[in-house]
């Protein structure tokens, strides 16, 4: 067990930052700008007290946050700085009540850090936990939709003052709707929603997921100056699995309807396994061997350079990279049949039945 | 009709003169502190090989400015202004900066109304009552070097003009640097670039002016240019207001150069040298760039830089183990003294290379143990071939093109190399890729493809990459467009299309 974060001080915001982008399974985004935006608030207001989801009471508001619209203008369109507090505050003043905590939705990638500036600038402790434990492309793909719990109401604002709150009938409508509204906002806005009590946050979310990505950060920071492996070291914190190493030899992308979509093959020794993303790699299975699976989603899959343990997300794939494909299992809260439909690789279109990514590599120990 | 180009790199000045596409003359000089001096060297050493008749151009490429900054050197204080507001604040310029290059540009930031949102609407409009009031404080600080940057001013420069056309008002002898002309979509690094550029342009006025002089004394009348990142050619009194464009025309030159000798568009080019082999992928006669923000003296940049990979090999390398390691320690320029080939005590690179007859430029051959000699020139070639491999693009044997003085390390029989060329006059292949280099235009925008369809975007972009090309002094009838891509933005069900377009022409 790892130790739990309490405070999120400056000087950590650069390991919590690379331990995000490992998580982001390839997409999520760069957490570079979050990481800056998150730092200069903690310089101004000080650190981030971190609460752990026992310890909250049960009827405690609870309100996950993130950024929503293309990562693009988001490295165009430096935000304002209040975005996030104007949600929050839109948000409450609708509920009625006072938030007692904020939370991330998305521990992978560039959302992991947003509500981080919040949490320093109000002065609110923020939740270890999160509601994916990787990366999803969309709003609807975190695991409080499969405890029925409603991302309404949900506030977006832009830079200019605008809030726009949004209820709806389901989460999906959610989706797509808040994505629709943020074109209108610039193409990228904050975002309050899923409010949830304590008793909800420790049922629904996925605990501990800040103090992985921290701890994901320091472990690969140290084996990078010491002696260590960089890969054993991420492999002992994320309990995960060695899958393939070898060099990338194709890469396949294209866009579909604003989704980064495509493959890569990577190959050693005649083997040659081929990893499918959309926005964040979905399923790896060899080619030839009737195209067993390695490691198929909700389980994560990372791609990390073999010698030096960096990620490497989609945007980076290149013919010649060294990399190592590694598998960690996913939260238990993905693997009920209705985890496994919204957030499996079946959601993106793939047919293969959903095997954990640990009975996977059992088998492939057991036959070579 | 004859052009010059002379590369200026740490250790050494090269210089060639080129009649047509032929090299009809060529030297190497020591680089000096302050440039222009070795510059001067070079050219009188060219100039008695060949006394030229028409020479069109002289093209520079120079690695004086970068350096500039990575020493943290000659750097002018600047203002920061951004046009930005409402948004925009979050994080201020000059933001995760290394503190020395901080101070010196100083800790002068202004945020004003202005800039576009992605689809070019305005985020506010342009208020010229603030930007009279910034201008007087920037005047009241004593200051003449103003950055602007506007968000997506790469897409719409509008409120970038105007706003600098109202500083420079204000402000006497204001400079203005504007981002939309230095960098691409990425707010910070292309305001980064900006600041850089702006602390640079009063070591920019005074190198660029003690080259002119160097010309003046040795009666050349023609044309100077300075080499840009991209392997093409700026004006003079362009690099003047520039100088962060030349950064990276180090690599550049050479690879461009080793495209032109071998008469080769694709493949890959290894230069070898004292102390590193620089290996990078030319694609239709260019380096391929890299696709991931490049630091500058730790200053995070967008600019388009070759993709270069570096590895600890070269003539001066030390062979260590038995033969089993070669570097990263070299002796450099020091090679002359210390290698054993010329009664050193040290084994080197070069000293195996010899040993091998692939070079004989020492006066004597060692005598070395053989089962040395040849694990050594193992290792040598398969960090070569690794290298190689890494850098490909695709699958399968690529041309490989050797330059540089070390390239005597290895033999022919490279691994994974459809074909090795030597082209002639390899050892000149960075002066030679000044001096062939041609005169560009650039565009990279995001489109709305509400109003006009894809093919009407991609044509607008194609007239304006020709007009900046012709603007900054290409002969119009041999522009032509060399790059061209389209990205639809990614995480948004609109119909925004970033468009990039490159155009080249003779000088």
């Amino acid at each position: 067990m790892i130790d739990p974060l309490k405070q999120i001080r400056f000087e950590d915001m650069k390991t919590l930052a690379t331990g995000a982008a490992i998580l982001g399974t390839g997409g999520g985004g760069d957490p570079y700008r979050g990481r800056l935006i998150a730092e200069l608030a903690i310089a101004e207001h000080g650190p981030i007290r971190v609460v752990q989801p026992r310890e909250l009471a049960d009827d405690d508001l609870v309100v996950p946050m993130w950024n929503i619209g293309a990562p693009v203008i988001g490295i165009e369109r430096i935000e304002k700085g209040d975005e996030g507090v104007r949600a929050l505050r839109a948000l409450e003043e609708f509920l009625g009540q006072k938030a007692v905590a904020l939370s991330p939705v998305e521990i992978g990638g560039s959302n992991s850090t947003m509500p981080l500036r919040v949490a320093s600038m109000t002065g609110l402790p923020v939740v270890d936990c999160d509601g994916m434990g990787r990366a999803y492309p969309e709003v609807q793909m975190i695991t409080p939709t499969l405890f029925g719990i409603p991302a309404s109401p949900a506030v977006l604002t832009d830079t200019a003052g605008n809030a726009i709150l949004l209820q709806t009938v389901d989460n999906l409508q959610m989706e797509r709707i808040a994505r629709a509204v943020c074109v209108q906002l610039g193409g990228r806005s904050a975002m309050a929603g899923y409010p949830m009590s304590g008793r909800q946050i420790k049922r629904a979310m996925i605990p501990g997921t800040l103090s992985l990505a921290f701890h994901l950060g320091r472990a690969l920071e140290e084996a990078q100056t010491g002696q260590d492996d960089p890969i054993d070291a991420i492999l002992k914190v994320t309990r995960g699995f060695r899958l393939f190493s070898g060099k990338i030899v194709d890469v396949n992308r294209r866009l579909e309807k604003g989704w980064a979509r495509g493959y890569f093959d990577v190959e050693n020794q005649g083997k040659t396994v081929r990893v499918d993303f959309q926005n964040e790699f979905l399923i790896a299975r060899e080619l030839g061997r009737g195209g067993r699976v390695l490691c198929a989603a909700p389980d994560l899959i990372m791609s990390v350079d073999s010698h030096t343990g960096e990620p490497i997300t989609t945007e980076m794939l290149r013919y010649g990279y060294r990399v190592t494909l590694l598998g960690m299992p996913c939260d238990p809260r993905w693997r009920t049949p209705e985890g496994i439909a919204l957030g499996g690789a079946g959601y993106f279109g793939y047919e293969e039945a959903y095997v954990p990514v640990e009975t996977l590599v059992k088998w492939l120990i057991a036959n070579g | 009709m004859m052009r010059i180009g002379i590369d200026v790199g740490g250790t050494n000045t090269d210089a060639v003169l080129l009649d047509g596409g032929r090299v009809v003359a060529k030297c190497k000089t020591p680089t000096t502190a302050d440039v222009s001096t070795g510059i001067t060297r070079a050219l009188e050493t060219l100039l008695k090989q060949q006394r030229p008749v028409d020479i069109r151009a002289i093209m520079i490429g120079t690695t004086h400015f970068v350096n500039a900054v990575i020493e943290q050197r000659d750097l002018a204080e600047v203002a920061a202004v951004r046009l930005c507001l409402p948004a925009g604040e979050a994080v201020p310029p000059r933001t995760d900066w290394p503190s020395g290059v901080r101070q010196l540009t100083g800790p002068h930031t202004f945020f004003a109304h202005g800039g576009r949102e992605f689809d070019g609407r305005p985020l506010s409009p342009l208020d010229p009552q603030e930007l009279r009031q910034i201008g007087q404080e920037i005047a009241r600080r004593g200051l003449r070097q103003i950055a602007v940057t506007g968000i997506f001013s790469t897409l719409q420069a509008e409120d970038e003009r105007r706003a600098g056309r109202a500083l420079s008002e204000v402000v006497p002898g204001a400079q203005i640097s504007l981002s939309h002309q230095i960098g691409r979509t990425g707010l910070l690094e292309r305001e980064n670039a900006t600041l850089l550029n702006a602390s640079l342009r009063p070591l920019a006025e005074q190198t660029i002016s003690a080259f002119e002089r160097a010309l003046e004394q040795l009666n050349l009348k023609s044309a100077l240019y300075l080499t840009q990142n991209d392997g093409t050619i700026m004006r003079a009194a362009f690099a003047r207001e520039f100088p962060v464009l030349t950064f990276a025309s180090g690599p550049t030159n050479s690879m461009r150069g080793a495209a032109y000798l071998s008469g080769l568009k694709d493949g890959i080019v290894v230069d070898i040298g004292g102390t590193t082999t620089d290996v990078g992928a030319l694609i239709n006669g260019f380096p391929r760039e890299a696709s991931v923000a490049v630091r500058v003296g730790g200053v995070r940049t967008n600019f388009r830089m070759p993709d270069v990979l570096s590895i600890g090999l070269g003539g001066g390398s030390l062979v260590t183990a038995g033969g089993a390691k070669i570097g990263p320690l070299s002796v450099g320029h020091r090679l002359t003294q210390e290698a054993l080939s010329f009664g050193g005590p040290v084994l080197t690179a070069s000293d195996i290379a010899i040993a091998r007859g692939f070079a004989n430029f020492a006066p004597q051959r060692p005598q070395l143990d053989p089962e040395t000699v040849t694990r050594a020139s193992e290792a040598i070639k398969k960090m070569v071939e690794e290298a190689i491999d890494r850098m490909k693009i695709a699958r399968g044997a690529v041309p490989v093109i050797l330059v540089g003085g070390g390239s005597v390390l290895v033999d022919d029989q490279i691994q994974g190399a459809a074909a090795v060329y030597r082209p002639a006059h390899f050892e000149a292949a960075n002066a030679v890729g000044a001096a062939i280099a041609q005169i560009s235009g650039e565009v990279d925008r995001v489109y709305e493809l509400t109003s006009l369809d894809r093919t009407a975007a991609l044509a607008d972009a194609k007239r304006q990459a020709i007009e900046r090309a012709v603007a900054a002094g290409a002969q119009p009838e041999t522009v032509e467009i060399v790059d061209v891509f389209d990205v639809p933005l990614a995480y948004l069900p609109s119909q925004a299309t970033r468009v990039h377009v490159k155009a080249v022409g003779d000088a």
